[in-house]
């Protein structure tokens, strides 16, 4: 539950509203996202108005106010990845998951996302999947790399049935 | 481990550490940066582990990860010591013939070495591969050569002597002339004299100050910045620690971009470990200096790279730049005298120390002396990170280190400087790149990214490209900038759907002018460089998108159209599979063609064609 | 003291003071629209360009952020700083074309329409200029920081939390007092209060003499609240006419 979550990070950075970056961060990567409710908890900890979490939530690309997806693809939008066909992939990844960048399936089983440049230049054009780097990747490879991970959450679902 | 007490306790550590060195035995090194990560090297690690033990070879051969070799194109990279035999693109399969033919049987196996594209030449060392040949590698070379999780890989190589040198030989203010008299420039974009900024934060009175690693990296196309972070942590933390006691400061940060997990890791790993070797704490190699290091994630705004809104984020709110009518240097962190810079340019800072001023400006050129790491990728046939004297030409950085043009095409540009920089084209290969002739030549140096197009490249697109990217970076305090580029971004992108006008270059400069002019920060004020050089190099090619509705280069999608040459098509199919919007017509074996009206220019038919058959028009 | 030289004349300043607050104290015009003498500057709208000669520097900048320092020499005037203004304005107009506010400021800088020329900012104005006043105003004069900035670059806007009606607006209007667009609306309606931009709706407290609405409630706990005085309650009981 997020009131656990915020009661360790409050005790990890003794509640020094400097730390707030490192607060939200650590609450996301436990919770997955920043639900509205550790939000408002936290400023309620912290006795500083929700508005100031709500701007660095919205203000930072990393961090997300809606649950992302079980499996977060991100495109690299680097220079580099551009020039050699990024927005091809981007295009063929939105066509086969059918949502937008920036968006999540209807099941919440992947969630597109375009990031600025995650300095694996010379491999681009380069496609983040929960921190694995696909390098040199093409619009011809998108189905196969979407298919395996596909399989990949199913048997993850299977596991905890 | 013993805390190290004093300078005597470090020197004998690197002796002990030298003399457990067996300079004939084999070590087999892999690169870990993420490069070659994302091509399974941790895979290929193990394999090395397994091969060895079932030969029972443990004993005799090591395994070692190291920092990024800079070479990622042809990872994973796996470098035998001390032949320095050079493999590239290893996969686990191949463990088992490498141990066999190269440690055992002391020969190299062929089809794994490095194969000139152009050439066809094979090179069996490292060092004899024309990407390394031309290079200058004082601040990156030692990347390949030590564990970054393991600082007494680093102590070995006389890693801290700089820091111990100067915390006992010199004072502060010694420090300080050392690094002015070597002229070092700021490696994060602008070149601004680190010395003087330091002796500003020195000078400023105040208990407290501090300095600051600033890796969040975010230009695209530049990532030498992560690398070294996370290849030699150390180098970095050493810079840290003899600048703090330049300064006077005794806290200090490094701010990481979330982005580079690895980096993270490695950086927090090497604080610690520093901490415990009484590198980092208080009174340091008991020379009463008192120095302690914070790590600080970024989380993901190009915006927070800009020095005061790095600092805003490290005091825990949205990133957004202030004025600086009052200099960092003088109030920065807290409101106290920081001192900021990148992580190339503390990596530079032992380096100073160790070979002294005078050695330090002979490297590069008129005042921008030293060596740049530059990120060299794109269409270009070698990629990957590179480090060469100031004032090296281009023209010797894209066709010597860089191997030219992939696929033999014909070279249009290169973008350096990120999103501030600008694209320069091939009548000024030959002038030597350092921070004052970049700009002259209406681009920048930024953090170093060097990004090589090719007649496939459309200028107007890669233009469009950066607006987009600006836009959406700008943190939208100041009206110039957060409207302005956006007005920018909108006349670029009707001029690639065609729908562009004879004023529109005319409104492009006016609105350049306003953003340079009246932005609140450095991301404004130079924003407008991607489109002021491509409209100055480039204008014709704007001319023919707004005039002939045409785009040369064949990437504006609305001015484009895929057709197949029936004379190159025999009719495979392949095209006709993978084409989502099924527009490709036809019966297998005979020559299919493409229906205009549902083609969506993806492109993927072109991707797929093995005949070239595919064009575009 | 600090002496400097505007358009040639010299004035007095203090130390410490900006540039913009310098030149208005002394009855020099600049235009502007972010700068509010009871908060930090803060740099955003762009519009009080004016061009600062300190040593051999000549630079154009905006005044609000510039500190004032002894023997600069400004020109609110030159060519340069009406054409940053000029083109600023113009830029200003597209955010908040049906603005009064802004159309006569706009007019005041030779701006009759929205310049033909550039394209409008796509969706149509919501009279929003980004500026800020209302974030600052309620979160570093009032207090409670009920409104703040969302998202980034041309997305950018201003928000309760979450898009949401803010629980910890008091209602006090200091918002729709400072923005200079007038595109906070407030209306009473009977015993309710409504800033119909924040989504806010709050309870009026009545008079005890006169039985008018005259504060919303949740403003008078605020107080309560703020300043821990028990006889302060018994003085909202009436309304400032009645008291």
């Amino acid at each position: 539950m997020y009131k656990d979550t915020i009661d360790r990070v409050m005790e990890k950075y003794q509640g020094n509203p400097q730390e707030i970056l490192e607060m939200l961060l650590d609450i996301q990567e436990e919770e997955k996202y920043l639900p509205k409710e550790a939000l408002s908890c936290l400023a309620e900890k912290l006795d500083i108005p929700v508005a100031r979490l709500y701007r660095i939530a919205k203000f930072y690309e990393a961090l997300s106010l809606k649950p992302m997806g079980d499996c977060q693809v991100h495109v690299c939008t680097g220079t580099a990845c551009h020039v050699r066909g990024a927005p091809r992939i981007l295009d063929e990844l939105s066509q086969q998951l059918g949502i937008k960048a920036g968006e999540v399936t209807p099941d919440q089983s992947f969630g597109l996302k375009t990031v600025s440049c995650v300095g694996a230049c010379a491999l681009g054009p380069v496609v983040v999947v929960n921190g694995e780097h696909h390098g040199d990747m093409s619009a011809l490879k998108v189905s196969k790399m979407l298919k395996q991970y596909a399989e990949e959450l199913k048997e993850k679902e299977k596991k905890q049935a | 481990m013993n805390r190290l007490t004093s300078k005597s306790d470090l020197e004998r550590l690197q002796k002990e550490l030298a003399s457990r060195k067996e300079p004939e035995r084999p070590v087999v090194t892999l690169c870990q940066g993420t490069g070659c990560r994302a091509y399974a090297s941790e895979k290929i690690h193990n394999a090395f582990k397994k091969e060895l033990a079932s030969r029972g070879l443990t004993d005799q051969v090591s395994v070692k990860s190291t920092g990024c070799h800079g070479f990622c194109e042809q990872g994973p990279i796996v470098v035998i010591l001390p032949d320095e035999i050079c493999y590239c693109r290893v996969k686990p399969e191949d463990i088992p013939e490498i141990v066999e033919t190269t440690l055992l049987e002391k020969k190299t196996v062929d089809r794994l070495l490095f194969t000139d594209p152009v050439s066809g030449e094979k090179f069996a060392r490292e060092s004899e591969i024309p990407f390394y040949k031309y290079q200058r590698r004082v601040i990156f070379g030692k990347n390949r050569l030590v564990d970054p999780q393991n600082i007494e890989d680093y102590i070995a190589l006389e890693g801290y002597s700089a820091l111990a040198h100067a915390l006992t030989e010199m004072s502060p203010d010694k420090v300080l002339l050392e690094v002015k008299k070597a002229n070092l420039r700021g490696r994060g974009g602008a070149g601004f004299p680190t010395g003087i900024k330091w002796e500003t934060t020195r000078n400023t009175p105040g208990e407290k100050k501090y300095v600051i690693v600033n890796a969040d990296e975010g230009d695209p196309g530049a990532y030498m910045d992560r690398s070294i972070l996370e290849g030699n942590p150390h180098l970095v933390l050493e810079g840290l620690a003899i600048g703090a006691y330049a300064v006077g400061a005794r806290e200090g940060y490094v701010f990481v971009r979330q982005e580079y997990p690895l980096a993270l890791e490695n950086i927090t790993e090497a604080v610690e470990q520093a901490r415990e070797y009484g590198l980092l704490g208080k009174n340091i190699l008991g020379s009463g200096f008192d120095f302690d290091v914070k790590v600080k994630r970024g989380a993901g705004a190009f915006v927070s790279g800009e020095s005061s809104a790095l600092i805003s984020a490290i005091e825990g709110s949205a990133g957004e730049p202030r004025p600086k009518h009052v200099n960092a240097a003088i109030s920065g962190l807290w409101g106290k005298p920081t001192s900021l810079n990148n992580v190339e340019t503390w990596a530079n800072v032992p380096l100073i120390m160790k070979e002294g001023s005078d050695w330090y400006s002979g490297l590069g050129s008129d005042n921008n002396p030293g060596t740049k790491i530059f990120s060299l990728v794109g269409k270009v046939n070698n990629t990957g990170l590179i480090e060469v004297p100031m004032g090296t030409p281009l023209r010797t950085i894209i066709y010597d280190i860089g191997g030219g043009i992939k696929e033999g095409k014909k070279f249009k540009a290169v973008q350096t400087g990120g999103p501030s920089g600008g694209c320069i084209p091939e009548e000024h290969l030959d002038v030597p790149v350092d921070f004052d002739r970049l700009n002259q030549m209406g681009s920048m140096m930024g953090s170093g990214g060097m990004i090589v197009m090719d007649e496939n490249s459309c200028m107007v697109d890669v233009a469009k490209y950066f607006m987009q990217f600006l836009m959406e970076e700008s943190c939208g305090k100041c009206t110039s900038c957060r409207e302005g580029i956006k007005k920018m971004h909108d006349i670029l992108e009707k001029i690639t759907l065609g729908e562009g006008c004879e004023t529109d270059l005319q409104q492009l400069e006016d609105l350049a002018w306003i953003i340079e002019n009246t932005s609140l920060c450095a991301l404004g004020s130079t924003a407008s460089n991607p489109v002021l050089s491509t409209l100055k190099y480039f204008r014709e090619e704007y001319e023919t998108h707004i005039k002939d509705k045409c785009c040369p280069a064949g990437v504006c999608k609305a001015l484009i159209r895929y057709t197949i040459e029936p004379e190159h098509c025999n009719g495979c199919g392949r095209c006709k599979k993978v084409c989502s919007v099924d527009a490709v017509e036809g019966n297998k074996g005979s020559p299919m063609t493409i229906n205009q009206e549902f083609c969506i220019r993806c492109g993927i038919c072109q991707e797929a064609c093995r005949f070239n058959a595919v064009l575009v028009e | 003291m600090i002496t400097l030289t505007i358009n040639g004349k010299k004035y007095e300043a203090q130390k410490g003071q900006n540039l913009l607050q310098a030149a208005i104290d002394n009855g020099i015009e600049i235009p502007h629209l972010c700068y509010h003498e009871k908060l930090p500057p803060y740099g955003g709208c762009r519009l009080c360009q004016v061009e600062v000669t300190k040593g051999e520097k000549v630079e154009l900048t905006t005044s609000c952020t510039y500190p004032v320092s002894q023997g600069i020499q400004v020109e609110t005037e030159t060519p340069r700083v009406q054409k940053a203004r000029r083109l600023v304005m113009e830029l200003i107009l597209t955010m908040a074309p049906d603005s009064p506010e802004i159309q006569q400021m706009a007019r005041k800088l030779g701006i009759e329409t929205i310049p033909g020329g550039f394209p409008s900012s796509g969706e149509k104005g919501d009279d929003c200029i980004k500026c800020g006043l209302c974030v600052r105003a309620c979160e570093e004069l009032v207090g409670p920081g009920s409104i703040t900035f969302s998202s980034k670059g041309p997305e950018r806007k201003v928000v309760p939390p979450f898009e949401e009606e803010p629980e910890s607006c008091i209602g006090c209007g200091t918002c729709v007092h400072v923005c200079p667009t007038g595109c906070i609306s407030m209306e009473d309606l009977g015993r309710k209060r409504k800033l119909e931009r924040w989504k806010r709706v709050l309870s009026m407290k009545v008079c005890n003499d006169c039985s008018s609405a005259y504060i919303p409630k949740a403003q008078v706990d605020y107080y309560l609240k703020r300043t821990g005085d028990p006889y302060l309650a018994e003085w909202f009981d009436l309304c400032p006419d009645c008291r």
